[in-house]
This record gives C-alpha cells, structure tokens and sequence, in this order.
C-alpha cells in the first residue's frame, strides 16, 4: 500500500510537472535574464531541497533547477536530494538556514510537519519559495508557492475536444490516472466542464494506473464492449495510458489518431513522437521544467518586490504540426 | 457426480463459469470469438493473451509455495527482466534483428535466474525466513530495475520482440502459447517424475523427508530458481506487450495476485499437496475478474471493493470446513447427503 501510495506520488508528480511546465518556456527566460541581470557581480546562496529523485518527471526538474540557480546567471546552489525521506529533508532545510543561505526552495514531500522549520527561516529572514507541492503550514511562512494546475490541463484538453469534435455526435472513452491522485481526479474535472453542453457524450471511464500496461489492457476491453465502431474519442490523463491505448486501437485492426482519436496529457518524449505520427491528435503538456520560474521568484523576493503567492505555471499545448516544430528541441 | 464433487477444483471452475456467465448476459459479444486475417479475436482471446504474464509467475510460485516458501520478488524480478531486455535491444544498432532479440530475452532469463537462485540460496542454504528473503529483492529489484533504465521508460521499435506479446501462431496469440508451454512443461516435470512428491514432502514435513532421504535443500533452492526464470519470462513478455521497459510499473503487486491465483486453486499456503490445474484456474479467475469490472462498467473508485467482495466470495464457498458444516447441517435435516470432506480441512482457510 505505502509502495502504491508513493508511486501515485511520484506519477501525480511527474503528470503535474509535466502539465505546468508548457507555459513556462518563454516567461522563465526572460525571468532568468532579468535574474541574473539584478544580481549582477552579486551572488546569490540558494539553498533547493528536492524530494529525491524517484521518477524522470523529478530528474529533469531537478535538471531544470540546477540550470536555472547556476553561476553564470548570478547563484551559487545548494543542492540536497532527501530520498523521499521528510525527515532528512527537514534536516536538510535547517542546515541551509544555518549556512545563512540568501534563499530556499523546497519541493517539500509530504504537507505537513513544516510550520517549526519554517519559523525558523522567517525568523532568519530568509525567505522560502516552494514548488511543485504545498504545505499545510500558514502562508505567512513562506513567499510564495509555484506549480501546476491539472484542473486547467483537463479544461484545456475538454476545450479543443469541443472545438474539433463538438459539433459532431462522439463517443468518448476515459482512461483516468490512478483512483483519487489529484491529477486525475483534477483532470477528469476540468475537462467534463469543458466539455459540457457538446455532442461529446463519455460513455465509459476507468482507470488505467498511468501505466502504459494499464491503458492498453482497459483500452482492450472498451473495445471489446462497444467494438471499434462504438468509439470515436479517447481521452487518456497521460501519455503512457495514451501510448497503451494505440497499441490496443491497432491490434483491434483500427488507426488510431484516424478512426479512433486520441487526447492525452503530459507531453513526455514518446508521447510527442506519436502526435508527430499522427497516432495521437492533441497533447497539453506537463513540463517539469520550472526552475526559471523559481529563479525568478526568488530574485524578486530577495528584490523586495511583491510576488503572487500562488504561481500556476500555465500550460502549453501541441496538435500535430505544433509537436512537429517542438519535438527536436524539447529538453525530456 | 461424487467424484466431481469432490475434486477441489469444482469450486474455482465454477467461479470461472458463473464470472463468463455473468459477462455474457451483461453483454452477449463477450462471448463472441471472430477470426480475423486468419486471427481469434475476442474477449475471451484477450483474457487468454493477458493471463500469460500472470500465469507464469503464479507457476513459480506455486511451487514455491508447495516447498512451504513464498517469492515476494517475482515483480521485482519482472521489472529487472525487462529492463535488461529492452537496454540490450535498445542499445543494439538493430533492434528488428531476430538473433539480437534472442540474445536479449536469453539474458534477461539467465540474470532471472541468478536472482531466483539468490532467493533459493538465502532460504535453503542460509535458512533464512522466506517472506524475508525474497521481500529483500522485492524492494531492491526495482531499483536495480531503475537504475538500468536510468529512470525513464525504454521504448524500442522491434517487431520480432513486439511478436513476443502481440503475435500470433497457428491462429492463438503466442503470449498464450508461451503459457500453455509452461504449463506442460511444469506439469511434467512434476507430475510424470517423483520431482512432484517430493516437493509436497519436503513442503508437509521437512524434517521428516530429509530423515527420509529427500535431498530438500536442493528441491527448495531448484523451486525459487523456478520461480525466478518464469518471473523473468513475465517480464519479457510484459515488456514486449507495451514495447516498452516501464520499471515502475512492471509487475507491481503481481506477487499479490499471483499468490491469490494459488490459494484460489486450492493450494496451501502451509505447503504441501499443490494443485497446478487449480492455479491456472485460479489466474483465469482474477483475469476474467479484471474484464468483468470493465465489461459491467464498475467505476474505478468502486472496483475494489468489487474485486474484493468475489475474491471473499470463492474463498469462502471453497473452505472446506464451511462445506463440512453445511453437509452435517443437510444430513441432521435429512436432505441430500453428501460426503463429508474432512480430509482437506482448512486447506484454503489460510
């Protein structure tokens, strides 16, 4: 159960990075320019608790951040990868507030337990900036949060499924993210909202685990059920249920991205070579690349400016021709 | 009739039928077998090609379960497995090459093998607890399984792998071929040699057959090694249905269901007298259970408890001392006497 309940951790993490990093490209550089234009012949200690490194989504965040904080854009990092462990990285936290550390970031593993640890920054005037995840702790205690909003994927995912295919009579399958991770649950949300009113009509939903098996098991069975004429549409809450789902859609003797459409979310390297393929028709991403837009916060706190305490990173989305352009440069 | 009614696998074959019974009536093209280009397709095909992976660990680990052991690291072991496979194939500059897939799968079951033969080791020769032995690798398999793969899913493009999974020979997918070869072969190994009697001696009294002369150590270090290969070929095959290495998920909680597949087939987790036909059985039983929940459209969060409730339901229909009970309870009230069955007491209670 704890083995599951950490890998729905690690995925809900990777889906949300994913999801939040699409938005980031432009407005995290000029953010990182301006960084280190600031600080310029001034460096700056950070201090960056991240919570291990259990998945792909957390090794290219952690990539990302150690781009974004580096020297030549006026940092000096301090890095620590507490393995999952709260209690390591709470450690890990009130060493850098010992170092006298200028800033800390932290991707904090678990909600609670934070309020000491974080009074004692405030009490050191140090300010803390967290991503990806949130803390129960009062927001007085830090400055401000950055991450990703699944409910906005799925209403951006619902909003070009009723744009292409509300006009006409669809049928849609689900394949859901695993039964109650916040991204499923968040992105099943936001894309039944914007799919209301249409002639999109869900005719059944389950759930796939995220995995590649488990998409393409379930997707096997819908087709089973309602025969490749009965679908139109499939809606998969990431790439890998995605991935599963064509491997089904083909053995059934059916093209998937033609006879049967698929939207997915997340954008991860697999994903993006289907939609160039044509296999898969519209993908939002999930990118875990939000270390510019951590750097930028940081600059501004340490600036005095104000900051939004809440920073959704805004997602991008690719149809065919878009992943095309994007597919040769994209970082993961 | 009595005879067919006292075979323990009367219970778990009519789970089977009465779950394709139920699917059918909810909906009729369960049932329906077409053969396209020269294929069976259909529900119950699928069931057949999606057990595999499943059936060749619950072999194992009925085995290992008749030696009065138990392998927590058949997933683990799974994940390792196509994680070699697929960085081999992967890293090969002809990944459609027949003898690279070859090469590739041969190794994947030789390193099986060694992590099988690494459980045996700490359990027979050591005398180490089996569920810690074997939950040793459990945790630290899909790590090494991680690690391998650098963290990320391996994808390779391979049709003679992807044949593995997806392909089909004589009309039947060759994923339920690979089953079928196990089956037989694990039959018999352990049916038509004394290889079989033995390992119920040594599962029943192992102190007892090795007075008797019954080599023990080996038949328990030989049964995880079993498990081991056949875990690996899970993994194989796995991998090659979503032509990918996913280390994360690659047979997670598979020893759970596999050791559920056991004890629905009637065998003991006390060791002893094993049922291989009530293993099948039994893996035939939590895949049907799986296209049940779909093809009733049982919602996600309620599938579980959905799961649970037949699960339970078997069990209980199976135990013997309910069934003994019952038979003294007709018998008192003078209708339809039936035997009593005393001599598989609590063999699936536990």
């Amino acid at each position: 159960m704890r083995k599951r309940f950490l890998s729905t951790l690690a995925l809900a993490g990777v889906a949300a990075f994913a999801l939040t990093a699409c938005s980031s490209d432009g407005g995290e550089t000029d953010s990182s320019e301006m960084a280190a234009g600031d600080t310029a012949g001034d460096t700056v200690t950070v201090g960056f608790a991240q919570t291990g490194s259990e998945s792909g989504w957390r090794s290219a965040n952690t990539e990302s951040m150690k781009a974004a904080f580096s020297e030549e854009n006026g940092f000096e990092l301090v890095f620590n990868a507490a393995d999952n462990d709260t209690a390591a990285q709470i450690a890990a936290v009130r060493s850098f507030i010992n170092q006298g550390v200028d800033a800390i970031v932290i991707a904090p593993i678990v909600e609670d337990g934070w309020d000491d640890v974080l009074q004692e920054a405030a009490d050191a005037g140090i300010p803390v900036i967290l991503e990806d995840r949130t803390v129960s702790a009062s927001d007085d205690l830090y400055a401000a949060w950055v991450g990703l909003d699944f409910e906005a994927e799925g209403v951006k995912a619902g909003e070009w499924a009723a744009a292409e295919y509300g006009d006409t009579e669809t049928k849609m399958v689900v394949l859901e993210g695993t039964t109650g991770s916040a991204p499923a649950n968040d992105r099943a949300t936001g894309f039944d909202s914007a799919i209301e009113g249409t002639m999109i009509e869900k005719i059944d939903s389950q759930t796939g685990d995220f995995t590649r098996d488990g998409g393409k098991t379930v997707m096997e069975g819908f087709l089973q059920k309602y025969g490749v004429d009965g679908i139109d549409l499939v809606y998969a809450h990431n790439d890998d249920m995605a991935l599963g789902a064509i491997e089904a859609i083909e053995a059934a003797g059916a093209v998937p991205g033609e006879d049967i459409k698929i939207i997915s979310i997340d954008a991860v390297h697999d994903g993006m070579q289907a939609l160039v393929d044509g296999q898969i028709n519209y993908i939002v991403e999930c990118n875990p690349l939000l270390g510019d837009l951590a750097a930028g916060l940081v600059t501004d706190v340490l600036a005095g400016n104000d900051v939004e305490k809440t920073v959704y990173v805004e997602d991008q989305a690719f149809d065919q021709a878009a992943a095309e352009a994007a597919l040769p440069d994209r970082a993961y | 009739m009595n005879a067919i009614m006292k075979s323990r696998l009367v219970w778990p074959a009519s789970a089977l039928i009465l779950l394709i019974l139920v699917n059918t009536i909810a909906r009729p093209q369960f049932i329906k077998i077409t053969v396209r280009d020269g294929e069976l397709y259909g529900a119950l095909i699928d069931i057949l090609r999606n057990s595999a992976p499943l059936m060749l660990v619950a072999l194992g680990m009925t085995i290992v379960i008749a030696t009065r052991g138990i392998d927590l690291s058949v997933g683990a072991i799974m994940a390792v497995s196509g994680a070699v496979a697929l960085t081999i194939i992967d890293g090969s500059g002809d990944p459609g090459n027949l003898a690279t897939v070859l090469i590739a799968v041969v190794v994947a079951l030789l390193v099986s093998l060694v992590l099988g033969a690494w459980n045996g080791l700490l359990v027979s020769v050591f005398g180490i607890q089996p569920i810690i032995a074997t939950l040793v690798l459990m945790l630290a398999g899909r790590g090494v399984a991680l690690l391998i793969t650098g963290g990320f899913i391996t994808t390779v493009n391979s049709e003679p792998f992807s044949f593995i999974a997806t392909g089909y020979l004589v009309a039947l997918p060759f994923a339920f071929l690979i089953s079928i070869a196990a089956i037989v072969a694990i039959s018999v190994i352990e049916r038509r040699t004394a290889l079989g009697v033995l390992t119920e001696a040594v599962g029943i009294n192992p102190e007892a057959s090795r007075l008797a002369g019954v080599r023990s150590r080996g038949i328990i270090w030989s049964a995880y090694a079993v498990s081991g290969v056949l875990a690996g070929l899970a993994g194989v095959v796995y991998a090659s249905n979503i032509r990918a290495a996913d280390a994360n998920a690659a047979g997670l909680f598979i020893e759970l269901y596999a050791i559920l597949a056991v004890v629905l087939g009637g065998t003991s987790l006390n060791g002893g007298k094993f049922s291989l036909a009530g293993t099948v059985i039994g893996v035939l039983i939590i895949q049907t259970l799986e296209s049940t929940i779909l093809f009733l459209g049982v919602p996600s969060a309620q599938s579980p408890v959905f799961f649970a409730i037949v699960v339970v339901v078997v069990v209980v229909a199976q135990s013997s001392r309910l069934r003994s009970d019952l038979t003294k309870l007709f018998r008192r009230t003078g209708a339809a006497p039936a035997p009593a069955q005393d001599r598989e007491k609590a063999e699936v209670a536990s």
